[in-house]
């Protein structure tokens, strides 16, 4: 009986990492050779891993969601005869990969797969109770472009011959091995120094540049590396003992207050849908000049006809919400000031007007935001507008937005109204003239036909590019949007 | 002027409706043929039976090739799901003297030419360049460059026509030669000038042109607005579409065109109406850019299934068959399992293999430099 573990493979020729997206399988679990344990979702594609080994899944080492390099060790798998059904609760109790968490002992891995595997860094993870040949330490390989990944076996210098006889060819039986001049010294022990001489230190250049960034004096670092090296590690090791030490009064401040037990920093990787939209959004920031203007509007008209409109016959499979409103709202205004709906050709050194309106909905989805665009929404009446919105969020919400659906679009809203703000000031997706923010809707103290009431009023928020739209037309668009939701009868009078 | 550039394609009858030859239907029921039976005259219950396993088996190579891709065994693997009947038909219409020149999709013609699937598995892996023999089995290496292999057969055809091995009338010794490709590789020039070499010289080679739909994402509108078969007629030989997924009329069609070919009669196409059912590569994700509807379609036109309703309709096995073929289906793919991952890397000096008949001095000291300096190292454990 022994544990394998199973490594993150590179799945589409030069990946170095991947996204857990989903376990199918759980600890204790039996199961055979090529079963699905999980979905990996890489840059490429999502994609079922099937286990390499039959047996008991024993642990889960990395979290769904996280994101983990190609090489680490993912899920381990007790094999062979003796592996009970269940997985022995004593087996797992010692097992080091059960005691902390599994993203821990993922990264603790992974970390290790740059040390020497049989330097003392392992001491700091204790070696599992029985593994096979194919243990992480071993094993462990970094990512690279393309490839497997260096062995890290490889990363230490491989001896030469006595130099006594180099390149003479000798039987293996007498080829003894010769300690280099450097001999791999023992745990920790840093070479001899001089007193009153600064004391040598062996690392690397990148190492002692890190040191330098973090602020560590390498001289006062303890190695671990193989002959006396200060690794990478131990320079992380001392910042972090250094930032520790000057903890403990902030943290017994913090007390109750739910910062307990956090990290003072926590890093998140910059990951797809994230790095999509920063980049999106720096382009469009730095390219088209952005105005912003906002209109406070009474909408308890719209909000009456929209409790009217639910209680007929033709809305009643569709989820009518006031967003559909201002989505026919702007299809309606659009003809009137075509500019907001226009697009800057730099290329071509022309505008283009477009006669159509691919109306995006900005969704905060699971994995971030995404914009996907309803086509031609202009031929859509308000029922159809609703039931698109509808779809658009569910199929977005699901992270199965097809990227079609993202691209072209022509004019945006962002619905910041549901979580309970009043405006913003949007940024536009890049390539579009003008984005629209949609306020909350909430009772407010209103003066109506003379007199203070309660009234349903928003705040609009519109952002343009000033290259294409001047103020007047962006005003006067606003206004429009405005004056249709203020009294919907205008689409009959506009329309 | 406005040019309708669909009535260039449908203008022509022919086009909308191609002829495909097919002797047995997605259902397993058996067409008769006029003409195309008699080519399988010869063909027992036996013989089918062995076709049956070679569809089973050369697919569970495949797909346990897959699955050792997603653990990690192997950097890439290219599926041929679905594409079974089109190379064991093909495959299995070849005499020992012939000569295949695949592409690297044809796992099932690399079985029926016998080459050991793990042989297979050493380029895929990236310890060797294809380790196979070409000689051995007369099934030449797997050809990465799209359509470069359409070349390599016509030049060798035409060695075998200046050897005089084509016309003799003797089944021993009169040669024919194959070169596989898909539709996405009729776009290149290389089969281009492959179909006017062979045209012009009556080359003995069959090009069989397994369609199988998909050139990674590029649809088949996006190569031809005619049935491709119909393109040799313009080169001057004439080419014919068949049923891809039907191991009868693939093995008729082929046995026709081989013996063309050994008879000195010249080239001919073959297209092979087949469809990709799984990803172009390991490294695509088809459900980008195609509809699972389509794979549905397809998926009733299976190529094993069709044999095994035949079978089984005509009481032509019974159970004990298929238990058999199971059992003997695991024990292939667990062998493969253990010799994939047993696969040596690759000796440093091996690179000096391989490209001289007689390596020129340089190379040799080049060699001699190299082993010299890896024999100046202590030891050469760790794991490989």
């Amino acid at each position: 009986m022994s544990v394998s573990q199973f490594n993150l493979p590179d799945v589409g020729e030069g990946l170095t990492e991947a996204e857990i997206v989903s376990w199918k399988v759980q600890p204790g679990d039996q199961v055979k050779v090529n079963d699905v344990v999980v979905e990996i979702e890489t840059a490429k594609s999502l994609v079922e891993l099937p286990c390499p080994f039959a047996g008991v899944v024993e642990s889960l080492l990395v979290d769904e969601g996280a994101t983990v390099p190609v090489g680490t060790p993912i899920i381990s798998v007790r094999t062979g005869s003796g592996a009970p059904a269940g997985g022995s609760p004593d087996a797992t109790a010692e097992s080091p990969t059960t005691a902390e968490s599994p993203a821990d002992a993922a990264a603790a891995t992974a970390a290790e797969s740059t040390t020497d595997p049989g330097g003392p860094a392992a001491d700091l993870v204790p070696p599992p109770e029985s593994t096979d040949d194919d243990a992480p330490a071993e094993n462990g390989r970094q990512p690279v472009l393309v490839g497997y990944g260096p062995r890290t076996s490889s990363l230490k210098r491989r001896t030469r011959k006595s130099p006594t006889a180099p390149g003479v060819p000798e039987t293996p039986s007498n080829g003894t091995p010769t300690t280099p001049a450097v001999a791999p010294g023992p745990a920790g022990s840093a070479p001899a120094t001089t007193p009153g001489e600064r004391p040598r230190v062996l690392a690397k250049p990148p190492v002692r540049k890190l040191a330098k960034d973090l602020g560590v004096d390498i001289t006062t670092v303890a190695p671990t590396g193989q002959g006396g090296v200060v690794t990478r590690d131990d320079i992380h090791a001392a910042a972090k003992a250094r930032e520790d030490g000057a903890r403990p009064q902030t943290e017994a401040q913090a007390g109750d207050l739910g910062w307990q037990g956090l990290p003072r920093e926590e890093r998140i990787a910059i990951r797809s849908v994230r790095r999509k939209t920063a980049e999106a959004m720096v382009r469009s920031a730095f390219t088209a000049p952005h105005v912003t203007e906002f209109l406070t509007v009474d909408v308890t008209r719209t909000m009456k006809l929209a409790e009217r409109l639910r209680g007929t016959r033709e809305f009643r499979d569709v989820k009518l919400t006031p967003l559909a409103f201002v989505a026919r709202a702007i299809c309606i205004a659009v003809p009137r000031t075509p500019e907001v709906n226009a697009r800057w050709d730099d290329d071509a050194g022309e505008i283009v007007l477009q006669r159509y309106v691919n109306l995006g909905i900005a969704a905060a989805t699971p994995r971030g935001l995404v914009v996907p665009n309803i086509k031609d929404a202009q031929m859509l009446s308000l029922r159809e507008i609703a039931s698109a919105i509808g779809e658009l969020a569910a199929t977005a919400r699901e992270g199965k937005t097809p990227p079609g659906d993202m691209m072209g679009g022509t004019f945006s809203i962002t619905n910041v109204g549901v979580f309970g703000v009043d405006t913003g000031t949007p940024i536009l997706n890049p390539g579009e003239a003008a984005i629209l923010a949609f306020g909350t809707v909430r009772q407010q103290p209103w003066v109506h036909k003379g007199r203070v009431k309660p009234r349903w009023v928003t705040t609009l928020g519109l952002s343009f590019d000033h290259r294409l739209v001047d103020g007047e037309q962006g005003s006067r668009f606003l206004a429009d949007v405005g004056a249709l939701l203020e009294d919907p009868g205008n689409a009959i009078a506009w329309s | 002027m406005t040019v309708d550039t669909a009535a260039t394609s449908t203008g022509d009858p022919a086009a909308r409706e191609p002829e495909l030859v097919q002797l047995l239907t997605p259902e397993g029921q058996r067409v008769p043929h006029e003409y195309y039976d008699t080519l399988i005259e010869d063909i027992t219950a036996e013989d089918i039976r062995g076709l049956y396993r070679d569809l089973v088996l050369s697919r569970r190579i495949d797909s346990e090739a897959v699955a050792l891709q997603r653990q990690g065994e192997l950097g890439l693997w290219a599926s041929m799901l679905g594409q079974e009947a089109a190379q064991v038909g093909s495959g299995r219409a070849l005499r020992p003297q012939d000569h295949a020149f695949p592409t690297y999709r044809e796992h099932a013609v690399a079985w029926c030419r016998g080459v050991e699937a793990t042989q297979l598995l050493g380029l895929f892996r990236g310890v060797d360049q294809g380790s196979w023999d070409p000689r051995e089995n007369n099934f030449h290496l797997y050809t990465i460059v799209i359509g470069a292999q359409t070349l390599h057969a016509t030049g060798y055809a035409m060695g075998v026509q200046r050897d005089g091995a084509i016309g003799t009338g003797d089944p021993e010794r009169d040669t024919a030669v194959i070169a596989y490709f898909g539709d996405g590789a009729t776009s290149q020039g290389d089969v281009n000038e492959a179909f006017i070499w062979a045209s012009v010289n009556n080359a003995p080679v069959v090009f069989f042109c397994q369609n199988n739909q998909w050139a990674i994402s590029e649809p088949l509108e996006r190569q031809t607005r005619v049935p491709l078969y119909r393109r040799a007629h313009g080169f001057g030989f004439p080419g014919l579409r068949v049923d891809g997924n039907d191991v009868l009329a693939c093995l008729a069609v082929s046995r026709e065109a081989l013996q063309r070919a050994r008879d000195g009669e010249g080239p001919s196409l073959i297209e092979a109406f087949t469809y990709r059912m799984g990803a172009h590569t390991t490294t695509d994700d088809p459900t980008r850019y195609r509809l699972a509807a389509d794979l549905e379609h397809w998926r009733l036109k299976d190529p094993i299934e069709r044999v095994k309703a035949y079978l089984v309709r005509g009481d032509l096995v019974d159970q004990q068959f298929f238990d058999d073929l199971d059992a003997e289906s695991e024990e292939l793919a667990g062998n493969l399992r253990t010799a994939c991952r047993a696969l040596p890397d690759p000796e440093p000096t091996s690179i000096f293999e391989h490209v001289y008949v007689e390596p020129p001095p340089t190379l040799l000291a080049q060699r001699d430099e190299m082993a010299q300096y890896l024999d100046s190292f202590a030891e050469q454990e760790g794991p490989r």
